[in-house]
């Protein structure tokens, strides 16, 4: 269970992009994060694995308090959070077999990891995911030989690779075109069903975020202002997710403290 | 200002209004002054330069023809000048590698280890390879070892700053994707940092053996090992017809070098 209690994110001196937010995760649902850019659904992810630092409040997941966690302890925690990224983010003069190696890099050792001796177990488990997203024929190929989907089941491979507790996707499906981009959603719901694992996904495709997700969430400049059932997500709530923009609720903020 | 209707049928355009070209004019005229005025103060005996053909068209009779009694020697100096080249280069190669870890922004520790990095890198480029050998003549005696040592603090510096900027410019989101996976430092540059210099790694370390191979034959003017003491030896004596032949087989080792190199990037990159 991830449980988001009255986190604040604001950078450098300026206004929060976070505003004393509450979000509560159970299960094994997959919930999809839906709002105008510069809402801060980048950046709520990041808060959870601690990419980007929160500036107050507490994340817990699974009885850890992440936000105070340093060194040691921050790895043995990020090893458990499993992310997935707009750009895909591999390395892309290793081959796609080291790509989904170094999820595991939290776990082996330094001198397995540099010699690329990878345990028996790591190994089997990377082919029957890579078989199971349908790029276990790629494991000797150069990740930027890869189309667009090809790499993303990379990146998502990666992450699964982790074992985590937890999948975050900061825009998995953006860079991809719509057909491959359902293909990718409709892995990740299926993935989060079979490994029972709750997954929390940043979308701009609201049809897609309606069509594969069992929970949305409404972001406007820091703050969640819907959160429910797809099939309650009408035209109305939509306006008031969508309408507006940062700059005009930041002036908005201003009058109402003045 | 001008309205449009105004420009409409102008036959007249020039590139600069008369203030500029005046502007231009003044600066060109300082140039001029400034070098009128540097050769005027260099004391240059004008004689000299007038009676240099003929001084060159000598020196070319008296080196003909080579004289190749002792080719043997100087390939076997030119062999050692090779090896120290290469050697230098490689210790070189090694010993950067740490130079520019520190020395990029985003992988040093602290400031302190960025400047200390840093001062490294300055300290190597602003020494000339054959001061640096004087140096270290005075140091381990003449020979090949002060050769190699000179040349190697010279390419520590151009190692170290050319991949120090490789690690600066590389793409952060692979970085930041193996933080997110729990990765160690380490681990992170051995699989998102290393993989992304790794070109720009072998690019330098080809350029840099090539630009060795050609300061190492001077090194031999400082008596620090290498063809350049059988030049020097040669130019001494006055025996041009052997300076010739050294001279020859320099221009046939530094195009080797050349070819060696070219081959190695295209198999390599």
């Amino acid at each position: 269970m991830l449980k988001i209690t009255d986190l604040v994110k604001r950078y450098g001196g300026g206004d929060p992009v976070l505003k004393n937010l509450d979000l509560t995760i159970e299960g094994e649902s997959v919930v999809s994060i839906i709002g105008s850019s510069g809402a801060g659904k980048s950046t709520l992810l990041r808060c959870i694995n601690r990419l980007v630092e929160p500036s107050s409040g507490s994340i817990e997941l699974n009885g850890t308090e992440l936000t105070r966690l340093r060194g040691r302890s921050l790895r043995a925690a990020r090893r458990k959070i499993g992310m997935v990224f707009q750009g895909f983010n591999l390395v892309d003069r290793l081959t796609v077999m080291e790509n989904v190696q170094s999820g595991r890099l939290g776990y082996i050792s330094t001198w397995a990891a540099v010699m690329r001796r990878y345990p028996k177990e790591d190994i089997r488990r990377a082919y029957e995911l890579m078989e199971r997203v349908g790029i276990a024929h790629y494991a000797n190929t150069r990740a930027d030989q890869l189309s667009g989907g090809e790499r993303q089941r990379v990146g998502v491979v990666r992450a699964l690779m982790q074992n985590p507790e937890i999948l975050l996707a900061d825009e998995p499906t953006a860079s991809l075109d719509p057909k491959t981009s359902e293909q990718i959603m409709g892995l990740l719901r299926d993935l989060a069903g079979e490994l029972k694992l709750p997954v929390l996904i940043n979308i701009h495709n609201v049809t897609e975020a309606k069509e594969y997700t069992d929970r949305i969430v409404g972001m406007r400049y820091g703050r969640i202002i819907f959160d429910d059932r797809p099939a309650s997500l009408d035209k109305e709530a939509m306006d008031r997710i969508y309408s507006g923009s940062p700059h005009a609720d930041r002036s908005e903020d201003l009058r109402q403290a003045s | 200002m001008t309205s449009i209707s105004e420009q409409f049928g102008r036959e007249d355009w020039s590139r600069f209004s008369s203030r500029q070209k005046w502007q231009r004019f003044a600066i060109f005229a300082v140039c001029a002054l400034a070098i009128a005025w540097s050769i005027t103060s260099i004391e240059v005996v004008w004689a000299w330069v007038w009676d240099s053909p003929g001084q060159m068209g000598d020196l070319f009779e008296r080196m003909y023809p080579p004289d190749t009694t002792n080719l043997a020697t100087i390939l076997r100096v030119l062999w050692e000048t090779v090896n120290i080249a290469t050697f230098a280069t490689a210790f070189a190669v090694l010993m950067s590698l740490p130079v520019a870890y520190l020395a990029a922004q985003n992988t040093t520790p602290n400031r302190a280890t960025l400047w200390l990095g840093r001062l490294i890198l300055v300290t190597s480029r602003s020494v000339n390879t054959i001061i640096w050998a004087l140096l270290f003549v005075a140091i381990f005696g003449p020979g090949v070892v002060a050769g190699i040592v000179a040349i190697m603090f010279r390419s520590i510096g151009f190692i170290g700053k050319l991949l120090g900027e490789a690690i600066e410019e590389i793409d952060r989101r692979p970085v930041e994707a193996l933080e997110a996976t729990g990765a160690s430092r380490f681990k992170v540059i051995v699989y998102a940092i290393v993989p992304q210099v790794m070109p720009t790694f072998w690019a330098v370390a080809i350029l840099r053996w090539d630009i060795n191979l050609r300061e190492s034959t001077v090194l031999g003017l400082v008596g620090a090992g290498g063809i350049g003491i059988i030049l020097q030896g040669a130019i001494d004596t006055f025996n041009w017809p052997e300076a010739a032949t050294v001279l020859l087989a320099i221009l046939v080792l530094v195009i080797l070098g050349e070819i060696v190199s070219a081959f190695l990037r295209r198999r390599i990159l």
